[in-house]
């Protein structure tokens, strides 16, 4: 009989994830994207990071930093009493870090494309920027929005190496389905790696699918 | 927008005494480093506007036209600058004296219209619906259905953007500034617009300064147009102002003492015996006017003039 637990926890993660993305992302990317400054150089760099870094590295400084008997784990621990080691928040974290540049890249290149007079005409009607943001800029980003979404959420369900890190394998808690691909292997039992692999596999294709549908349609269709 | 006395026009020293605040008038003092492709310069532009009157902005690109269009709107910042409209303080950069606190009004505050060279209309939204968002929350909605009837886009009320012509974009984006019924008008050139599109153009911007009671400043370097709709005009040379005054007075260097003039662009010059035959566009009709070959020498198709005439002979002046 298959787990299910593990695939339901990828899903939980991911989703979870993704809306916290989709709130830190908007506003970082129209920050990043309001007016070039060398320094910000800086920031940009560090929000790519995740992609160019093993996921190992990322995972081991995570585990390191979450540490509950040193530094900012221990603040968290002493003044919030919150354990991100071993823990589904500590998951949470990791992976909102982890994709933070799938959905703020496609975000940062959506703002830079629209034409800066939009923003500056809905100044001239009076309009505050967080009107703008909602009514003017947000619409017109409708496929950075989606790609941003679904690249965060298909990159979440992927992960491996910081989960493992991060979070180990408890089931319930921490073994997301990319790690009980793994521990079933490690078992030699390849049927139930089978199941969670044809899984994933079926999930992100189909993921990936309708992206392609959505974005077909949205470019036929005049804006 | 008589010169007042003790008004500056072009000078940005610290001793610059501040405007006597007049009600139904626009100041605007401004100075700021321009970066050009032929590098560095400085525009220092001072001059007052009445309530109600249209002023054109006339220079070569580089000038400094739509900077003046975007300081009024707050859109950029100047070095130092002041301008008040009616009794309100848009901008005091606190340079003039008597000293004061520096104030400086965001763009969202300011009673303005802003028509941008390449329209800005929000590409999601039908035409109805870009008026609609300009509407401020507690504004009267009839006058969005005034402005669509007004710039005869009824019709086309529910189309996107990317649907309409470049003239009807254009309409649209007048439309959508004046909805918020502002007290300043400010129309920069669009980029892409045939003769026959300024042409349509030039009525609605008239029917809407009348109907609203606006005050406009129109960035052209058009002279027909200027002609046609202002009451007065700027000439901008290197951030400067060259001259200013009404269009005629400003453009033809000798007065004319004639019973008409007219101005348009040369459109067909053929020879006809010992002179020439030359068609000049003005307006929606085609003049045709004599010249001799020594007259005909300095002039070309496609060149601006204005045409004026005395008692009997009609003469042929270049604009350009």
């Amino acid at each position: 009989m298959i787990d299910w637990q593990p695939l339901w926890l990828s899903l939980r993660l991911a989703l979870l994830t993704t809306a916290i993305l989709l709130l830190l992302g908007i506003p970082l990317a129209w920050w990043l994207a309001a007016r070039r400054r060398a320094w910000k150089a800086l920031v940009e760099a560090t929000v790519s990071l995740p992609m160019v870094l093993p996921p190992s590295v990322l995972g081991f400084y995570l585990l390191l930093a979450f540490n509950p008997s040193t530094g900012l784990g221990r603040l968290l621990d002493h003044w919030l009493n919150i354990r991100l080691v071993f823990t589904f928040p500590g998951l949470v974290v990791a992976s909102v870090i982890y994709s933070l540049p799938f959905m703020v890249n496609p975000l940062l290149a959506g703002f830079r494309h629209l034409p800066p007079d939009l923003h500056e005409a809905s100044r001239t009607l009076g309009k505050s920027d967080w009107t703008t943001l909602i009514h003017i800029l947000l619409p017109n980003l409708r496929a950075a929005l989606i790609t941003g979404a679904v690249l965060s959420f298909a990159h979440t369900i992927g992960e491996f190496g910081v989960v493992m890190m991060i979070g180990g394998s408890i089931p319930g808690v921490t073994r997301v389905a990319s790690v009980a691909i793994y521990d079933e292997v490690q078992s030699t039992h390849y049927p139930e790696a089978n199941h969670y692999a044809l899984a994933l596999l079926a999930l992100s294709f189909s993921i990936l699918l309708l992206v392609y549908l959505i974005n077909h349609r949205h470019n036929r269709s005049p804006l | 927008m008589n010169a007042t006395p003790g008004f500056p026009h072009s000078q940005a020293t610290p001793s610059l005494l501040r405007p006597q605040a007049a009600p139904g008038f626009l100041y605007f003092q401004a100075t700021k480093t321009l970066h050009t492709a032929s590098g560095r310069q400085l525009l220092d532009v001072g001059f007052q506007l009445k309530k109600g009157s249209l002023l054109a902005l006339y220079g070569p690109s580089g000038a400094g036209k739509t900077t003046i269009l975007r300081i009024l709107a707050g859109l950029t910042d100047a070095d130092t600058g002041y301008i008040k409209m009616n009794d309100e303080t848009w901008l005091d950069t606190g340079h003039l004296s008597p000293p004061s606190r520096p104030t400086r009004l965001p763009t969202q505050s300011r009673s303005i219209g802003f028509v941008f060279q390449d329209f800005a209309l929000f590409p999601h939204l039908t035409v109805r619906q870009q008026l609609e968002f300009a509407l401020p929350k507690k504004a009267d909605r009839q006058v969005i259905d005034e402005l669509l009837e007004m710039m005869e886009l009824q019709e086309l009320q529910h189309r996107k953007p990317t649907l309409l012509s470049g003239g009807q974009q254009q309409r649209t984006a007048l439309a959508r500034a004046i909805a918020r019924r502002p007290a300043l008008l400010l129309l920069d050139e669009p980029l892409s617009a045939g003769d026959d599109m300024r042409l349509q153009l030039q009525d609605f911007v008239r029917k809407a300064h009348r109907f609203y009671e606006l005050t406009t400043i129109l960035v052209s370097h058009y002279l027909p147009e200027i002609f046609r709709l202002s009451d007065e005009v700027i000439v901008l040379e290197n951030g400067k102002i060259q001259k200013q005054g009404p269009a005629p007075q400003v453009f033809l260097e000798e007065k004319i003492s004639s019973k008409f003039r007219t101005t348009g662009e040369i459109v067909d010059i053929q020879p006809a015996d010992i002179v020439y035959v030359v068609s000049i566009l003005s307006g929606n009709s085609i003049v045709k006017v004599i010249a001799t070959a020594t007259e005909r020498t300095g002039l070309h198709v496609g060149q601006k003039v204005m045409i004026a005439s005395k008692a009997f002979n009609p003469i042929i002046l270049p604009m350009t």
